[in-house]
């Protein structure tokens, strides 16, 4: 799901890796945020795909790549294997989000998951106007879009506590990728958050 | 595009002897052999650019190009290899090598055993990937290769490049590890054990010693063939192919050929058998058994690879059910356990087991995208 206009939350992640730290970037897209992580600030990339042409684009960016597909989970892959596992802008169209979220914590030390925020208001807005949201962030029509799960920072936040699920950081962008700083579930278009387990 | 449908053009096969005795695997020496080989491209002065193209159980020396005298003859692997394609000869020096106990001009059980003055036929040792491996490493320092910039190989030969890694891990810098697997199943190893049963029993075998009695032991070697073939096609892709088409239209409510099918393994068995021999057949489907580099760290394949050091590229077919898909993430995962470069194509083709060697857009874009990160 990493696409050109992204690059606000790769941001924010690259300000929580430490170089030499191995990264493991689920729905990899073409590894643009592992070359960028590579690049800025030396840690270890592999990346995960399922699409043929993302595979493909990913070796020729020259970066390590694995054609899995995600909703098979991430069996196989061995336990604290790597320090941090992303998901980026993915999770709202994994149809089994709790398990994800326990394999990446079991596969990763931590992990990232960026999303975006259904309670911005721009998305309630249009909703109250009886339409379903078409934003930056959620750019589909209601008829094509890969996302199959809607939801909050709140329903995300309430999820980990449920989970046992630590929330290390957050960061929250506005459409135009600028930091969030008041009212996020309000004023937040794309969330990212570091957690760990509890 | 001219360019690429030129291929590497005429090759000549060279031959290199080795005076100083192997020792195996299994305890035997193999006193003295010949290697035959091909290459392609030419060797860089620092000789960084070499490739070495592994075989797998009825693969030999010839990858690619054509002799000169006969056109048709163009290698095994050929639609890989040349200029343009993904093992570019512009780039990379690429060699083939026909492996110890093969039947295509390396000794092998076929060869003079010097001690008898006879052929060696079941008297040829046995040999493992480790064995191969050692003769071509002898190889490389005859041709000034430190390290190869890759090892490539499908099924048998994908074992030697995972083998290479493992047993040299400072003279290999990249594996490509094709329809592989870290070790075969028991379903494997069981169809391996048939074929073997097809040859060992058949009369015109002589224990191993038939080229004495001037016979083959063809019936062995070509119904071993036949069940090859099976476990190296799709069921999909059988049905494709042939369904259930009758040869002549109808039935003949007889044992000649009727289903294409039928058609089809008989010619494919009658083939084999003419030019394959029988003892390299056995000695290689026991390399493929054998097969378990995990076996020296109690099967903690992860441990092995471990010792490893070269970048990976992992490559496997969605309708291989012989060397499936989820044996090659075995190596991926452990590779990945042990924080290894490594990548990893599940390439959706429906030729089966047999699938590594075709021309595939996005298999040979991968190896392609591959090797063009590979620095020289």
């Amino acid at each position: 799901m990493t696409n050109s206009l992204g690059r606000a939350d790769f941001d924010v992640i690259a300000g929580w890796v430490r170089p030499g730290e191995k990264v493991l970037d689920l729905g990899c897209g073409d590894g643009s945020l592992l070359k960028q992580l590579i690049a800025e600030r030396g840690v270890r990339g592999w990346g995960v795909d399922i699409e043929d042409s993302n595979v493909l684009a990913t070796m020729k960016n020259g970066i390590n790549v694995i054609q899995s597909d995600l909703e098979q989970g991430l069996a196989g892959f061995a336990d604290a294997a790597f320090d941090l596992v992303v998901l980026s802008r993915t999770l709202q169209t994994v149809r089994h989000t709790q398990g994800i979220l326990i394999e990446m914590l079991r596969v990763g030390r931590e992990a990232v998951v960026s999303f975006p925020n259904f309670a911005y208001w721009k998305n309630r807005m249009a909703i109250l106007n009886g339409r379903m949201p078409v934003s930056e962030d959620l750019p589909y029509q209601w008829f094509d879009t890969p996302n199959v799960r809607f939801f909050t920072l709140l329903d995300f936040e309430t999820l980990c506590d449920e989970m046992g699920i630590i929330r290390r950081e957050r960061q929250v962008l506005d459409e135009k990728g600028n930091l969030v700083t008041e009212e996020p579930n309000f004023l937040g278009s794309l969330a990212v958050y570091r957690i760990g387990r509890g | 595009m001219t360019k690429e449908k030129s291929g590497v053009g005429p090759v000549v096969a060279q031959r290199a002897h080795f005076a100083a005795p192997l020792k195996l695997r299994s305890g035997g020496v193999v006193p003295a052999y010949d290697l035959v080989f091909e290459t392609y491209g030419t060797l860089n002065a620092a000789k960084s650019n070499a490739i070495l193209v592994c075989h797998a159980l009825s693969g030999n020396h010839h990858v690619a190009g054509h002799y000169a005298d006969d056109p048709g003859s163009l290698g095994w692997w050929d639609n890989i290899i040349g200029p343009g394609r993904p093992l570019d000869t512009d780039r990379f020096f690429v060699v083939g090598v026909n492996n110890l106990g093969g039947c295509h001009g390396s000794t092998g059980p076929s060869s003079i055993n010097p001690a008898t003055g006879k052929p060696w036929g079941a008297d040829f040792p046995l040999m493992a990937v480790i064995d191969w491996v050692q003769a071509q490493a002898r190889l490389a320092d005859r041709l000034g290769i430190d390290a190869w910039a890759a090892v490539i190989g499908g099924s048998l030969g994908g074992m030697q490049a995972l083998r290479w890694t493992i047993t040299y891990p400072e003279r290999i810098r990249h594996a490509l590890v094709i329809a592989a697997a870290p070790k075969l199943t028991a379903e494997n190893i069981a169809f391996n054990e048939v074929a073997r049963q097809a040859i060992l029993t058949d009369p015109e075998f002589h224990g191993g010693h038939f080229y004495e009695h001037g016979v083959k032991p063809v019936r062995g070697l070509r119904l071993a063939r036949m069940l090859g073939h099976i476990t190296y096609l799709s069921d999909d892709q059988m049905a494709e192919k042939f369904g259930r088409r009758l040869r002549h239209g109808k039935f003949s409510y007889d044992y000649d050929v009727e289903f294409e099918v039928e058609s089809y393994l008989r010619y494919q068995g009658d083939k084999f058998a003419g030019y394959f021999d029988a003892n390299t057949y056995l000695l290689m489907t026991k390399a493929l058994d054998y097969f378990d580099p995990a076996r020296e760290d109690d099967g903690d394949l992860t441990a092995t690879l471990a010792r490893t050091k070269a970048g990976f590229l992992v490559v496997s077919f969605t309708t291989d059910w012989r060397f499936s898909p989820a044996r090659s993430k075995e190596i991926v995962h452990a590779l990945l356990a042990n924080g290894r470069d490594v990548s990893y194509a599940e390439i959706d083709l429906n030729s089966g087991h047999d699938s590594f060697l075709m021309a595939d857009p996005q298999y040979h874009a991968i190896i392609d995208a591959y090797l063009k990160n590979v620095t020289l």
